[in-house]
């Protein structure tokens, strides 16, 4: 027997992040922040069997550095799945990245005199 | 445009870029996020979400726990290569109180907020002050007056929004990119005086 709303549907959109990630949870901010840059290492030859998401994310992380954010907005994903994509090939070793700034570290000094002297060169 | 030249046949970050800085444009729905960053931003403004879990406010008692769903949070960004070495990203951040747990994310890292006021809508701003306080974030106003007739003299929204004296309130355009890039040139220089 159905219970009144069982039949809800599901959004799709959920059922995409549950077959991509198996199921397994995903990873904290910790690893891989939202402007934290990424790329695929060079030289690196795709694993044979990659899901068709790792490969959409390998295609588009071999050109070049990018945000996770802008990899997760590219892509259309999650920024969540795309941590645990990400974490996938940093854990097989394809990925190179450069990170934020350390969250516990204070503002420093020198970024925003590099913010500030950017921001005038370019619209002063 | 001209200054847009160094990223215009790329997607991606310049090589030799070492750090990637992020700046919170934060504000009440609808005061002009979004505008302020595809104004600044050398790509066109991107979307994405970020899932969150948010405690209801009532406990289910047939299971004893509390109800717990699932939401989906739009963030909007856009980047600015400011050397060759950094670049800096701006994110929209929604100013709802339902939105704490992705503030708490957000704020991590971040060098600091400009806040965007609709002079107009003056109550829905307090809120969002709060959730800066909350995450110790620095700030700058940017009041976003479209129209010149409903701006506030400053001494009025200061009190308005209790502001501390040594906050910057700055009037802009989100939609003019020389007043919008002031706007956070003000907030940049308040984070340095603040830091010294």
């Amino acid at each position: 027997m159905t219970a009144p709303g069982e039949e809800q549907p599901v959004t799709s959109g959920f059922i995409r992040s549950y077959v991509i990630t198996n199921g397994r949870d995903l990873p904290d901010a910790d690893g891989f922040s939202l402007v934290t840059l990424v790329t695929i290492a060079p030289d690196r030859e795709p694993p044979a069997r990659l899901s068709p998401e790792l490969r959409s994310v390998w295609d588009l992380c071999s050109g070049g550095y990018l945000s996770v954010a802008e990899v997760a907005a590219r892509l259309e994903l999650p920024v969540g799945v795309v941590r645990l994509l990400l974490t996938d090939l940093a854990d097989q070793g394809h990925l190179l990245r450069r990170a934020a700034p350390p969250p516990a570290q204070l503002v420093d000094r020198k970024i925003l005199k590099e913010v500030l002297h950017g921001l005038q060169r370019r619209f002063g | 445009m001209d200054s847009n030249a160094a990223s215009a046949d790329s997607i991606y970050v310049p090589d030799a870029v070492q750090t990637a800085a992020k700046i919170l444009v934060v504000g009440h729905f609808a005061v002009g996020k979004t505008t302020l960053i595809g104004t600044l931003s050398e790509i066109a403004p991107l979307r994405t979400e970020e899932k969150m879990t948010q405690a209801a406010a009532h406990v289910d008692d047939l299971r004893g726990a509390p109800d717990k769903k699932t939401t989906t949070v739009a963030l909007d960004f856009g980047r600015l290569t400011l050397s060759d070495e950094l670049v800096l990203y701006l994110f929209g951040t929604p100013g709802q109180q339902r939105f704490m747990q992705l503030w708490e994310d957000m704020a991590r890292g971040a060098l600091g907020a400009l806040l965007l006021v609709d002079p107009s809508r003056l109550a829905e701003t307090f809120p969002v002050i709060d959730l800066i306080e909350k995450y110790g974030l620095e700030f700058a106003i940017a009041v976003n007056s479209f129209d010149a007739r409903s701006r506030y003299a400053e001494e009025e929204l200061r009190e308005a929004l209790d502001l501390l004296p040594h906050t910057p309130v700055v009037y802009c355009d989100a939609r003019d990119q020389h007043s919008s890039a002031q706007a956070l040139i003000t907030l940049i220089q308040h984070l340095l005086a603040r830091a010294s």
